[in-house]
């Protein structure tokens, strides 16, 4: 039997493996993201992601795929597509500035004497 | 807590607690034993439970859709569960465990509907199924909380909880396979036509029902049809469906002569545990 590898170029994966179809046309459902607040005081955190006709199915599939061990009271659900995210490649831009700057973290300053409360 | 049950109150990996409620260890442990008509009533409402269960199981991994696959699966679970309570409660008359009811009965000693014995179908024949059984379920459990019997009391009170969201599944279903396409709309339709001979039997005053009811331990069926058939027609008109007015099909007293299913559906779910009685993991 040939091996086959896995590494190698097809035709079907363009070149970087990414899909350029619109997935709307494979009538796909779209994708929504999943945030569960897991008790009251806490925030909603990123769960994961999930596939729904619509934003009611979304909640009920967030129900039981992202609650289903009792780790939720509330459940949001976004449409992935109405996220704007940072671009992965800006990343040097975006986040190496705050890099070194001490001096934006409380803990850089030495509290001063006699100053009450602090 | 809960140590009968065979793990632990916290998941060492997510550190959740599973949280509290009632679990069928809970009523095998409880001193409530269960009186014979008591008894006989638990194992009617907990043989369509497990036979549902064991019908929506058949579903995992052939759904339409990878979360719907999990949706159907919990619902297949938590009815699994409900029959787990039914049938523990229904063995303390006669000192049987849960398994030896649902693994060591033949299918004449069943007393399951034959609502909850129809083939899957494809999803929307599925849904029309689930539709009706739901609405039923939560009429029923919805008065049975009120129970003179305690344990079915509690029993009642924890399935409504969960059949509230059975009920809310299948009726944004219905609604879009309804409101969907031609195609959507057809398939759920016949799945409602092919449903609706077997809802009567879910309303028939079998026994030991009636003298049940009487002493406010059960619900009686023929109470919960008009309540139930006025939701179902009510929602079904809302998804643009027709609601069917089939005659109820003969033989409509849960005895299993007139079932076409009971039978297949037993075989396959009792095999292993006749084959290796008593094997556990």
């Amino acid at each position: 039997m040939e091996e086959t590898d896995r590494n190698a170029p097809t035709d079907q994966v363009p070149e970087g493996g990414v899909v350029t179809e619109d997935p709307a046309e494979h009538s796909v459902w779209p994708l929504w993201e999943v945030f569960v607040r897991s008790s009251r005081g806490l925030s909603h955190v990123h769960a994961g992601s999930l596939h729904a006709p619509d934003a009611a199915m979304a909640l009920r599939n967030a129900r039981d795929l992202y609650t289903r061990r009792n780790e939720g009271t509330s459940l949001w659900v976004v449409p992935a597509a109405d996220i704007t995210a940072s671009d992965p490649d800006s990343k040097g831009g975006y986040f190496e500035s705050p890099k070194g700057k001490s001096y934006r973290h409380a803990t850089y300053y030495k509290q001063s004497e006699g100053v009450p409360h602090l | 807590m809960n140590s009968a049950a065979g793990f632990t109150s916290q998941d060492s990996a997510t550190r959740i607690s599973v949280g509290d409620a009632l679990t069928p260890e809970d009523v095998s442990a409880s001193s409530a034993v269960a009186a014979e008509d008591t008894a006989r009533y638990a194992l009617m409402l907990g043989d369509d439970c497990l036979i549902l269960a064991q019908r929506l199981g058949n579903w995992i991994s052939r759904a339409p859709e990878l979360e719907e696959d999990i949706a159907l699966g919990n619902i297949a679970l938590d009815l699994l569960g409900h029959a787990r309570f039914f049938l523990t409660y229904a063995g303390s008359a006669w000192g049987k465990s849960e398994d030896d009811l649902a693994y060591f009965r033949d299918e004449e000693d069943f007393r399951s509907c034959r609502l909850v014995e129809q083939d899957n179908g494809d999803f929307g024949k599925t849904i029309a199924r689930q539709l009706i059984f739901s609405f039923y379920t939560h009429e029923l459990y919805s008065r049975l909380v009120d129970s003179a019997d305690a344990t079915l009391a509690a029993i009642a009170d924890k399935a409504l909880k969960e059949v509230d969201y059975h009920q809310d599944h299948a009726a944004q279903w219905l609604l879009r396979l309804g409101g969907g396409t031609a195609e959507s709309s057809r398939r759920v339709q016949a799945g409602l036509d092919a449903a609706w001979p077997y809802v009567e039997e879910l309303f028939a005053d079998v026994e030991p029902t009636e003298r049940l009811a009487e002493q406010g331990v059960a619900v009686l069926p023929s109470a919960l049809r008009e309540p139930v058939l006025d939701r179902l027609h009510a929602i079904i008109t809302e998804a643009g469906l027709n609601p069917p007015e089939a005659k109820g099909a003969f033989g409509a007293d849960r005895s299993g002569r007139f079932s076409e299913h009971r039978g297949f559906i037993l075989a396959e779910m009792q095999v292993l545990a006749r084959q290796h009685p008593g094997a556990s993991w």
